[in-house]
């Protein structure tokens, strides 16, 4: 017997040693191209930053700081500024996490949690399906399907119902209430970027070990205690992660939103009021442009990718602070 | 999605290019307005001659961008380059089609072709001046029509396109405040009303929206069978929309008046001139590098005004009148080829 456990422990150190020589060289391999992969996402993102700061640089210099401030796009008389476009594209993505986000959190809990099995699988491909959808699609089905039953059923009514309503009446009055605006555009990126987050999120609650929602129940608690205080703590870190994704989706979506936002450069307090989003100004006007205008495109482009860094920061903060809670 | 297919349609020029070469092909770049009869033509004359054309219809500021960098045989644009602007870059400019421009409305109510404006009332309809149909100065113009109450939404065309130029280049022309205020240009800073992407996107909103108001190619017009509204002219008649409308424009106009044949077609005099009439133009260069192949793409716009007018108005476009292609062929002598002679000799 025991000859026997020494001839197995004996193979086993072979063995580990066996092992141990060529791998290495394999090691290094590995480790050199996995860093030569990191770097290289590095090197593409300081080349476009590089490219678009170089191509906007002349807008930059000719308005300053003012073509943030200014709401000013005429290319007649070489008037270009910002404003117009960076808050159309805060508040198109802001009211497209408002509603996607406890829409996508609550179909990953019903997935996760409240489905029945045999439902499971065709609910969820459902709604991954969604991501694959292209946008321009989104786009076209929400210029002459969604915008006209908009217009109808929700824009018309509420329009008539706030008219002259003090702060409600700015923000719900539609001077055109042809159904597009930057609540549609909300609507539809929210519709895009649910399948984002709700896979996500619904992975993340299914990673969460059994053992900690059962004792939650096993002390009585009911399921929306579970969710509450079990499983949203425990999934957070990688929920934000997810919401982010989505809202970097949503801050640079182009075409879908071109279609729906109704092209306006217009500053209006009104949701329903058309505006423009900087990626619907550049699928605009790119095609066509020259001179002090492509400058002042490839400037808005740049302020784009700010605006998206900014919020990947914010997201790095705000998941550790959840982490260290 | 568009700047990458832009990115995609120059790149595609290019692989063109490489195989136009050995097929010999003629290559030209620029405008989408006139993109269906070019192909057309093409199809044709490759079926009488067998040489063919490759023309990838990039946008006019593409047209004019690859024109300038020589990688094409010919550029295309919408709207005309200026005198100063051709003699910079050594081009020849010429006209091949025409077409016409329609403001196009949806007002429950009243049949198309009824409603009447003016210049100067559709520049104050845009610019938010007119808020009502029920103003005064429409219901003075339409007598016995009745106009609803009810806000009017001006639709325009949220891409940068040709066809923006051409209307607001009529709108500067009929109004001193639009001028001023908003000038004409391929995008300009609406004050009003809201964008559509494309002559698809513009159609559906106008359909959509009850009481809106837009503007389209004619051709355009007249497949999706669009409510359309008349204009006044120069000489003060409503005439239809139609090819007579264009063409009465075009013979009105004094084409020997700016070099390269850069003359805007809107608010021609005559009483049949449509007021929103505009043409199409292509760009070559003055010193041919390759003569040979300037004599191609002159030959094949010679065979285009000779033989081409039916394919082009079968498409809803406007064929240049014959004078016209005269004066063209008396423009085509500027291009020379290195021993100083006409490529082209008729």
């Amino acid at each position: 017997m025991p000859a026997l456990t020494e001839s197995i422990a004996l193979g086993r150190t072979r063995s580990a040693t066996a092992r141990k020589a060529p791998s290495r060289s394999l090691d290094t391999l590995f480790r050199t191209f996995s860093y030569a992969a990191a770097l290289l996402v590095l090197l593409v993102l300081a080349g476009i930053l590089g490219s678009i700061l170089y191509g906007g640089w002349p807008a930059f210099r000719e308005f300053g700081f003012g073509f943030l401030t200014s709401a000013a796009w005429n290319v007649g008389t070489e008037q270009y500024g910002a404003l117009v476009a960076v808050l159309g594209t805060v508040a198109s993505a802001f009211l497209a996490l408002l509603i996607g986000v406890p829409v996508s959190l609550g179909i990953a809990v019903y997935l996760t949690q409240l489905c029945p099995g045999w439902a499971r699988k065709p609910v969820a491909m459902t709604i991954e399906l969604l991501a694959a959808v292209p946008s321009i699609i989104y786009g076209m089905w929400g210029l002459f399907v969604f915008a006209p039953l908009f217009a109808r059923f929700v824009q018309i009514p509420v329009s008539n119902l706030a008219e002259g309503m003090p702060i409600v009446g700015t923000l719900f009055y539609a001077r055109v209430p042809s159904g597009v605006g930057v609540l549609t555009a909300g609507i539809i990126l929210a519709i895009m970027i649910v399948p984002f987050i709700a896979s996500i999120a619904r992975d993340m609650l299914d990673q969460i070990p059994t053992v900690l929602r059962e004792s939650a129940y096993g002390i009585g608690c009911t399921t929306w205690e579970v969710v509450r205080h079990v499983l949203v703590p425990q999934a957070a870190v990688s929920i934000i992660g997810a919401i982010m994704l989505g809202l970097g989706r949503a801050l640079g979506e182009t075409m879908a939103v071109t279609f729906v936002v109704g092209n306006a450069n217009r500053l209006s307090a009104s949701i329903f009021d058309p505006s423009s989003t900087i990626a619907s100004r550049i699928a605009n006007e790119f095609n066509e442009a020259d001179g002090l205008q492509l400058n002042a495109l490839m400037a808005l482009g740049c302020i784009l990718f700010v605006i998206t860094f900014v919020v990947l920061i914010i997201a790095r903060l705000l998941t550790r602070r959840v982490q260290s809670a | 999605m568009r700047p990458f297919a832009y990115a995609l349609a120059v790149g595609l020029a290019t692989v063109q290019l490489a195989s136009a070469a050995l097929a010999a092909d003629i290559t030209g770049a620029g405008a989408t307005f006139p993109f269906p009869v070019y192909s057309k033509w093409a199809e044709a004359y490759r079926k009488e001659t067998g040489s063919g054309l490759n023309y990838q219809s990039i946008g006019s500021g593409g047209g004019i961008k690859q024109i300038q960098a020589k990688t094409v045989d010919f550029g295309a644009t919408d709207a005309p380059l200026k005198a100063e602007q051709l003699a910079k870059d050594g081009l020849v400019q010429f006209p091949t089609v025409m077409g016409g421009v329609v403001p196009v409305v949806n007002i429950p109510g009243i049949e198309p072709g009824k409603l009447k404006l003016t210049g100067d009332i559709l520049a104050d309809i845009y610019a938010g001046k007119i808020a009502k149909w029920s103003d005064p100065r429409i219901a003075k113009l339409n007598d016995g029509l009745k106009l609803p109450d009810s806000n009017i939404t001006p639709v325009y065309r949220s891409d940068a396109s040709g066809t923006t130029n051409i209307f607001t280049t009529y709108l500067s022309q009929a109004s001193d405040t639009w001028k001023k205020e908003y000038g004409a240009a391929t995008t300009i800073s609406w004050p009003v009303g809201q964008g559509g992407k494309g002559n698809e996107g513009v159609t559906a909103t106008v359909k959509q929206v009850p009481n809106a108001i837009g503007y389209v190619e004619s051709a355009y017009a007249k497949q999706n069978k669009l409510s359309y509204a008349l204009l006044q002219n120069k000489a003060g008649k409503y005439p239809q929309p139609d090819d007579k409308a264009f063409q009465a424009a075009a013979a009105s106009a004094d084409w020997k008046a700016a070099p390269g044949f850069g003359i805007s077609l809107t608010n021609q005099p005559g009483d049949d001139a449509w007021p929103i009439t505009a043409a199409t133009f292509i760009l070559i260069h003055k010193d041919a590098a390759d003569p040979a192949k300037a004599a191609d793409v002159l030959r094949f716009f010679d065979w285009a005004y000779k033989n081409g007018d039916k394919l082009a108005t079968d498409l809803d476009y406007v064929p240049l009148p014959d004078n016209v292609a005269e004066l063209i062929h008396q423009e085509w002598k500027d291009v020379k080829g290195k021993d100083g002679k006409p490529v082209f000799n008729m």
